[in-house]
């Protein structure tokens, strides 16, 4: 897989009160992502061509790639690919960079969502939606001690994308 | 193509009424905005202006008030040379309770393709609502440096 073939779709950038290695742990341990996360636990083989996966509280996979860009603690680009039947096949993978840099006392956190073609805004709804809650969250862990009770309701939107497209959603 | 345009959505433990507070009186945008003020009397067509360190930076009008629920102003940069010459873009906060926290959504919207004023407000709002938000969290602001903001 080619990553240079991917272009930015979401965008998402918040400042923390935190140090970069705070802040790649929070994103890569799933003792922290469980927080922030829906309970959802991150496992990453922090190497390039290592395992990614984010396991749903029940222990079922959710999202499973592998890592492409591994330099702790200022850059992590890996596949977050939906365990959901015919995703990939019909969307292509998706590809998620962290870019974590030092600003003054704070530290500057930077989400891209990127994709290797055209996907549709009904699509994309469930990443601009979700993106900022996930985000939110994790600031206020790493800066209070305590995560946010950020309820989310279902992505109808994008489901009903993805439904139309025959792609297997829950 | 989607249209230029800027959305940010934040999720605040923080009440509606609070989080309007800290975005229309000076004495909160001071603590997380590089010093900025807001000064308006917020009622719709009254003019609107932020001000950084005695300077005024952009300046506009107020187009809707719901206290605490929805705040827009037209919004028009006047410091850098190229930004003066676009026309005026237009800032909209929605505030909307999320369980025991609030959701923001920032739109700021109407900007001329290739803007300027755009590429430096896509910079600057994640700084000035990450700052808000710790601010109304933690009770202390972010100290962002503006030198993060150029390039």
């Amino acid at each position: 897989m080619n990553i240079e073939k991917f272009k930015p779709a979401i965008v998402y950038t918040i400042y923390i009160a935190s140090t970069p290695e705070k802040v790649w742990e929070a994103l890569t341990s799933a003792e922290f992502s469980r927080k922030y996360f829906s309970g959802f636990a991150i496992e990453a083989e922090l190497r390039v061509g290592g395992a990614f996966i984010a396991r749903a509280p029940d222990g079922s996979v959710h999202i499973s790639g592998e890592v492409f860009e591994c330099d702790p603690p200022k850059r992590l680009t890996i596949t977050w690919n939906v365990n959901w039947p015919d995703l990939v096949e019909k969307l292509g993978p998706t590809l998620v960079t962290y870019e974590i840099e030092q600003a003054g006392d704070a530290v500057k956190l930077t989400m891209l969502q990127s994709h290797d073609r055209p996907i549709d805004d009904d699509i994309l709804s469930g990443g601009r939606a979700g993106w900022p809650a996930i985000l939110s969250n994790l600031k206020s862990l790493l800066e209070t001690g305590a995560p946010l009770a950020i309820r989310m309701e279902p992505p109808r939107r994008m489901l009903a994308a993805l439904k139309k497209l025959g792609i297997g959603t829950p | 193509m989607r249209k230029p345009e800027f959305i940010y959505v934040s999720y605040i433990e923080t009440t509606p009424e609070k989080l309007w507070e800290a975005l229309t009186s000076s004495e909160f945008t001071k603590r997380y905005w590089w010093g900025t003020s807001v000064v308006s009397d917020w009622k719709v067509g009254s003019p609107f202006k932020l001000v950084m360190n005695g300077t005024t930076t952009d300046d506009g009008e107020v187009l809707e008030v719901d206290p605490p629920r929805r705040l827009s102003y037209s919004f028009h940069h006047v410091l850098n040379e190229r930004a003066k010459q676009e026309q005026p873009s237009r800032v909209t906060f929605v505030l909307e309770p999320h369980g025991k926290l609030v959701k923001l959504t920032l739109t700021h919207e109407g900007f001329a393709p290739d803007s300027v004023v755009l590429d430096g407000i896509s910079q600057g709002w994640p700084a000035i609502l990450s700052s808000l938000k710790s601010l109304l969290e933690s009770g202390t602001a972010l100290a962002i440096p503006l030198s993060c903001m150029a390039g």
